[in-house]
């Protein structure tokens, strides 16, 4: 076993095991930890799969903007000093059949599925070519992400302002 | 090296964790929490795709789609629940059943 596949299957490890743990742990700053380490290790799986453009703006984006407004999210809605921070599930017994089935089925399919396959070589670099597809393939999709963006920003600024 | 059936795999365990969490958390932002883990599971799958079958960077250019949608989502999913939570004085999303006061 090579070391690449090592450190691949000890980032799917942590991946996984801390997916769970954002899952199913009682406590939401727990949680929110384990999903600071989900995003890491997909951010890992990410330059294995030669996405390393991809990897970077997870970590920017998510690990440092998503994870941090979650947790500002925690501690708005919870007097800190005086807290129970744990969370409770519900009706675990009927959601967890229901998921069960659904990997079950998502993974027969996937090793019955005759995926179309292509030998790629690695690329020399993604970011130009990025560019190159976003500002010209891909122009339309890009404004209209703007636009949503500002959107998103009036529409969060207007959701959360104290009404007089 | 590994195969595009190993992160299709991890993609699918991702995406039943991150269902069982929308659909058994009573508290607002973990069901946010889940619904983040979806949406690195379909990040997973378009980026293996990209790698495996030949979708070259345009499987990039849709996760980094998905990457911005999830950005304007935890934002304004948030400001949601903050607001529940200055209304009704809790984030439990089943007591949460009444549009107005």
């Amino acid at each position: 076993m090579s070391g690449q596949l090592i450190i691949f299957w000890i980032v799917t490890l942590v991946t996984v095991l801390s997916a769970a743990t954002v899952v199913f742990s009682k406590n939401l700053i727990y949680s929110a930890v384990a999903l600071l380490f989900t995003l890491l290790g997909v951010a890992g799986l990410y330059v294995f799969l030669w996405a390393d453009f991809i990897a970077v703006t997870q970590i920017l984006i998510y690990v440092g903007g998503i994870l941090v407004l979650i947790i500002f999210g925690i501690m708005l809605t919870h007097r800190i000093t005086s807290v129970r921070l744990s969370h409770s599930s519900m009706q675990r017994g009927i959601g967890g059949a229901i998921v069960l089935m659904i990997f079950v089925g998502l993974t027969s399919m996937i090793f019955r599925a005759p995926w179309y396959r292509v030998a790629a070589v690695e690329p020399q670099e993604t970011v130009r070519q990025i560019g190159r597809l976003l500002m010209v393939d891909y122009l339309l999709p890009f404004e209209v992400a703007s636009v949503l963006l500002l959107a998103a920003l009036m529409g969060a600024a207007l959701l959360s302002r104290k009404v007089n | 090296m590994v195969d595009l059936n190993t992160y299709l795999v991890i993609g699918a365990l991702l995406f039943s964790l991150g269902i069982f969490g929308v659909i058994t958390r009573r508290n607002g932002v973990a069901v946010l929490m889940g619904v983040e883990l979806i949406l690195n599971a379909a990040n997973v799958n378009f980026v293996a795709f990209a790698r495996f079958g030949g979708m070259d960077l345009s499987g990039h250019i849709f996760s980094l789609f998905v990457i911005i949608l999830a950005a304007a989502e935890a934002a304004v999913a948030l400001a949601i629940i903050l607001n529940i939570y200055n209304n009704m004085g809790t984030i439990n999303i089943d007591e949460a059943d009444q549009l107005k006061q």
